[in-house]
């Protein structure tokens, strides 16, 4: 550490009557300096954002009321996700069973893999997912579930109203542990 | 023997260079600051792959939280005039010439437009987002989000700007109240807009992550 020159203040007299220039420091402690330096450095590197937010495209289709009007998809090539409680997922290929015995549970987690399967399962120009949140759903898991689109470079896929069916089935299902 | 004198060293040392560094760190950390305006509300965003930077000009911010408030900002005060006036020539929301004024300040709106005359009185310190009603959206038949975009995509179509929509929403905010801010959006034909997320990794294996190796050009 630097120290406070204390010495400047030193000059003895030869004589009487002599008089000498005081020989003065050119030193200076610079340790609070450095102090000060370091303390704004950290004020600034805690209120910097470095990283500015990034943002996410969506673009919605227009609301079709004709039948005719709405676009046609392949049962095959249907994956519609079901977005129930606490990242809960379930999942069905094609059409609803009426027993709903092809609904199946998954997490967020682990609904990347299943996405891949019928992916790799399907031609590309059929495939569709449809995505379905529950009203128990949050913003996350809709955000989640379209990056995991844009993840597996799926073309084709919508947010679609749940129906009164699915709703129930999701509540049900979060009721039983996802069963 | 006389023994071998140890050369007495100072123990000080010159603070000059570490000064100089911490001064050019110091330097970089204020021109590279760029402080977060300080908001009312809280909202923490979720993440996402998209590494493309939200637009900064001209923005509509839709905020949503997690007790499902919704809140309007936008940066551009010639837009924002021309939406007082919107309100006062259709909804007759009596905003008198100060309240314009007012208006054109602030920095966001969590009111109905009914309320919108006392909101504009609340002085800065006190809005906070927990207290403020937000723009109700809940009900499906009055749906004041409906409202707040016919204005809007008014006031930037007479001003001739570019609207930017984005959407600023709470991890934990329910799905409906999404639904229900961009249901207002499509009532407005208002068909693109864009999601404030955090940056996070393309997580490795995926489909996406491949594109990214094999450098091919990725939609945003």
């Amino acid at each position: 550490m630097a120290e406070i020159d204390t010495s400047s203040g030193g000059g003895h007299k030869k004589g009487p009557g002599v008089k000498k220039a005081k020989k003065l420091s050119t030193r200076v402690d610079l340790t609070p300096m450095v102090d000060l330096g370091f303390l704004l450095i950290t004020f600034f590197i805690f209120t910097t954002s470095m990283s500015s937010p990034t943002a996410m495209k969506l673009n919605l289709p227009k609301d079709a009321d004709k039948p005719e009007e709405q676009n046609k998809l392949k049962e095959s090539g249907a994956f519609t996700l079901l977005l129930g409680k606490d990242n809960s997922v379930y999942y069905y290929e094609g059409q609803l069973d009426p027993s709903a015995s092809n609904l199946q549970s998954s997490t967020m987690k682990q609904i990347r893999s299943e996405i891949i399967k019928k992916k790799r399962n399907t031609p590309e120009d059929d495939l569709m997912v449809v995505i379905k949140p529950g009203n128990e759903s949050t913003y996350r898991d809709v955000v989640d579930i379209l990056d995991e689109m844009t993840i597996n470079d799926i073309k084709r896929y919508a947010l679609v109203d749940i129906s009164e069916v699915e709703t129930q089935l999701v509540s049900l299902s979060d009721k039983n542990g996802g069963q | 023997m006389a023994r071998p004198k140890i050369a007495r060293k100072s123990t000080s040392v010159d603070m000059t260079a570490m000064c100089d560094v911490a001064f050019l760190l110091l330097t970089f950390f204020i021109l590279a600051t760029k402080f977060k305006p300080s908001e009312a509300v809280t909202v923490e965003t979720p993440s996402s792959v998209s590494s493309k930077v939200a637009p900064e000009k001209d923005v509509t911010l839709v905020t949503f939280t997690k007790d499902g408030k919704v809140f309007v900002s936008m940066d551009n005060e010639a837009v924002k005039e021309e939406l007082a006036n919107q309100f006062n020539a259709n909804l007759n929301a009596g905003l008198s010439p100060s309240d314009i004024e007012a208006f054109k300040k602030a920095s966001f709106y969590g009111a109905p437009i009914s309320q919108l005359k006392s909101f504009l009185k609340i002085p800065k310190e006190d809005l906070k987002g927990d207290a403020l009603p937000g723009i109700p959206i809940k009900d499906s038949t009055n749906n004041e989000m409906v409202q707040w975009m016919r204005y809007i995509v008014a006031a930037h179509a007479s001003t001739n700007t570019k609207l930017n929509l984005l959407i600023k929403g709470d991890n934990l905010a329910k799905y409906p109240d999404f639904k229900n801010v961009i249901a207002s959006f499509k009532k407005n034909d208002q068909f693109k807009f864009q999601m404030i997320t955090n940056p996070e990794n393309v997580p490795t294996g995926t489909d996406l992550w491949k594109k990214y190796m094999a450098g091919q050009p990725v939609e945003e």
